[in-house]
């Protein structure tokens, strides 16, 4: 029995009620159960891309085996069938951002690729020489290189809101920043090399009381948040599918309607459109006119599956289980007095990133590796918050919802083996 | 299972520790960076050739400990060769640290302290560690001062 249809079964009770049992969802994970080097996998870098429920694997599995064809073509059987999974997957997204309407759901490649239509779509049409872009040192460079090639056509400019010593956003600072020529600010949700939750209700208030617009990158934040994007009242809200237990190749772009519909089209092609001739050709409406080309059809569907399966776990109590993980992790690691957290913020996501003296992150991820444990070393794409901290590489070990605080200690124990080979 | 005392041997933690030939000498007259993007190593090899000779060697930089290592150990071993011998340890280290079984077998003894990096062999990401150090040398020997990089 899965831990889904357990939780779905009970639901009579509410899934916020009933307890998490880790070691119940573990076994929703197939990779998990396998041995790397004649130790038990442990997987701490679901910052990177999270494993697969079986759910996911096996709704993929079924649409390729049973019940596939292109979608918004055929008029035969398969075909709706197939279209009619994909648009659901469309509303099962929009319900997890809580998002006005389905059309305000664009499918993506990935929070990459939303960023990349933003600034190519909207910024290229409506910004203009001189106009500013409020990003933060935090950024992952899937949200600063898109606004740098902006630069470079637009000749907008880029301002950076810094951050504290905890790698906390400071709000005065960003504040300051916001001025006439404002006219985005793009920012993450959470910090994927520190963790840091990001005040959005804050940063997005400033932003509007100014008529700024605001692109929030959520990757970080959809596997560990409940978020509400109408109650954010977010401009553009991305993320990926497959941080999000989802398949990869396949994420989202959420935008407000009138937003969507005022921009041109990203890419041009088949789905796009309405009607083509050689003189005109007049586009579709949106969502549509932002999906050129046959999409990740199976993802979008896989992605639906993980939203139903994180749903039925229950945002809040998979919440609770990895800040109590976080909190263990986080007490074990501080005490090794050689290592330095980085990113200490008073809210976080299970993400600990961290540096330990004399030994380099990448030499600490080979003796972790022989140990199974699977961690990130490096600068996790986010050199411009790597170099606040004067680290120019860390070690993070991030939780997804299938850790358990056992696995954080099996980290520490590795950690002591780093340390004892270092001498 | 392979042990992790292959890969992390006294010598090479104690280059990395204590790098040999850090610096940069006053005489050099050729000079090569190399960064290794994936895990953040970068370094800066100074040479004084003369007469198809490496006279001077010496490097500036930070990396993880097997980058290091080799960085220090290699200052040592090409240190007075000439370009083409120094070209030809290269390809025997190279061969060291990437095959089961390293070309000219029969000569690795010219390797000398160098085959503590055999180990390397058994960590298939961590060989551009090894090797950074020696493509940046060869870099600077080819009097390149442009960026030299693993990717």
């Amino acid at each position: 029995m899965s831990a889904t249809a357990d939780v779905l079964r009970s639901s009579r009770n509410g899934p916020e009620t009933a307890a998490f049992d880790v070691w119940r969802v573990r076994e929703d994970f197939p990779i998990l159960k396998q041995k790397i080097y004649d130790r038990p996998l442990v997987f701490l870098d679901s910052a990177a891309s999270a494993q697969k429920p079986r759910v996911v694997i096996e709704a993929i599995r079924y649409r390729y085996a049973a019940e596939y064809a292109n979608i918004h073509r055929g008029v035969y059987y398969l075909s709706q069938r197939t279209t009619q999974a994909f648009e659901d997957a469309r509303t099962k997204v929009q319900r997890f951002l809580n998002a006005r309407e389905a059309r305000e759901i664009v499918f993506v490649r990935g929070a990459t690729e939303a960023i990349n239509l933003v600034a190519q779509s909207y910024g290229r049409t409506f910004f203009g020489e001189g106009d500013e872009i409020v990003l933060s040192t935090m950024e992952h460079h899937s949200n600063i290189v898109p606004w740098q090639m902006l630069r470079e056509q637009k000749g907008v400019v880029l301002r950076v809101a810094p951050i504290n010593d905890a790698g906390e956003l400071l709000l005065e600072e960003y504040e300051k920043l916001l001025g006439p020529k404002t006219k985005l600010v793009a920012i993450t949700h959470c910090s994927n090399a520190l963790g840091t939750i990001t005040p959005l209700p804050e940063v997005i208030r400033l932003a509007h009381d100014r008529g700024i617009r605001v692109l929030v990158d959520g990757c970080q934040a959809v596997p560990h948040l409940k978020v509400d994007v109408q109650e954010l009242d977010c401009d553009f809200y991305v993320f990926s599918g497959h941080k999000l237990y989802g398949p990869s190749g396949i994420g989202v772009l959420y935008g407000k309607a009138e937003l969507l519909e005022a921009m041109p089209p990203y890419q041009g092609g088949g789905e796009m459109i309405i009607s083509v001739t050689f003189e005109k050709t007049e586009y579709n409406a949106i969502p549509y006119k932002f999906e050129a080309g046959t999409p990740h059809i199976t993802g979008a569907i896989g992605l639906g599956t993980a939203i139903d399966y994180v749903t039925a776990l229950g945002t809040e109590r998979i919440a609770a289980h990895e800040q109590a993980v976080l909190a263990h992790a986080t007490e074990r690691l501080k005490e090794i007095n050689s290592l330095r957290l980085i990113g200490t913020a008073e809210h976080k996501v299970s993400i600990l990133s961290f540096t330990i003296n004399d030994v380099h992150p990448h030499d600490v991820g080979t003796i972790l590796d022989r140990e199974g444990i699977a961690v990130r070393a490096g600068h996790h794409c986010a050199q411009p918050v790597m170099e606040r901290f004067g680290a120019p590489a860390t070690v993070r070990a991030s939780f997804g919802l299938y850790n358990t605080t056992e696995e954080a200690d099996v980290l520490v124990t590795g950690i002591r083996k780093v340390l004892e080979i270092f001498g | 299972m392979f042990d992790l005392r292959e890969l992390y041997q006294e010598v090479i933690l104690d280059h990395s520790k204590s790098p040999r030939n850090y610096g940069r000498p006053a005489n050099a007259n050729c000079q090569a960076h190399g960064d290794n993007p994936l895990c953040g190593d970068r370094l800066t090899v100074y040479l004084n050739v003369q007469d198809g000779v490496v006279k001077e060697i010496a490097f500036e930089g930070s990396g993880c400990a097997i980058s290091m290592a080799s960085a220090s150990l290699m200052t040592e071993a090409v240190r007075g060769k000439t370009e083409v011998e120094a070209r030809g340890l290269f390809k025997r280290f190279h061969s060291l640290v990437t095959e089961a079984e390293p070309a000219d077998a029969d000569d690795t003894g010219a390797l000398d302290k160098l085959t503590v990096f055999a180990g390397v062999r058994e960590f298939p990401i961590r060989v551009k560690c090894a090797t950074l150090p020696w493509h940046t040398f060869t870099g600077a020997l080819d009097r390149r001062v442009d960026m030299i990089s693993t990717e």
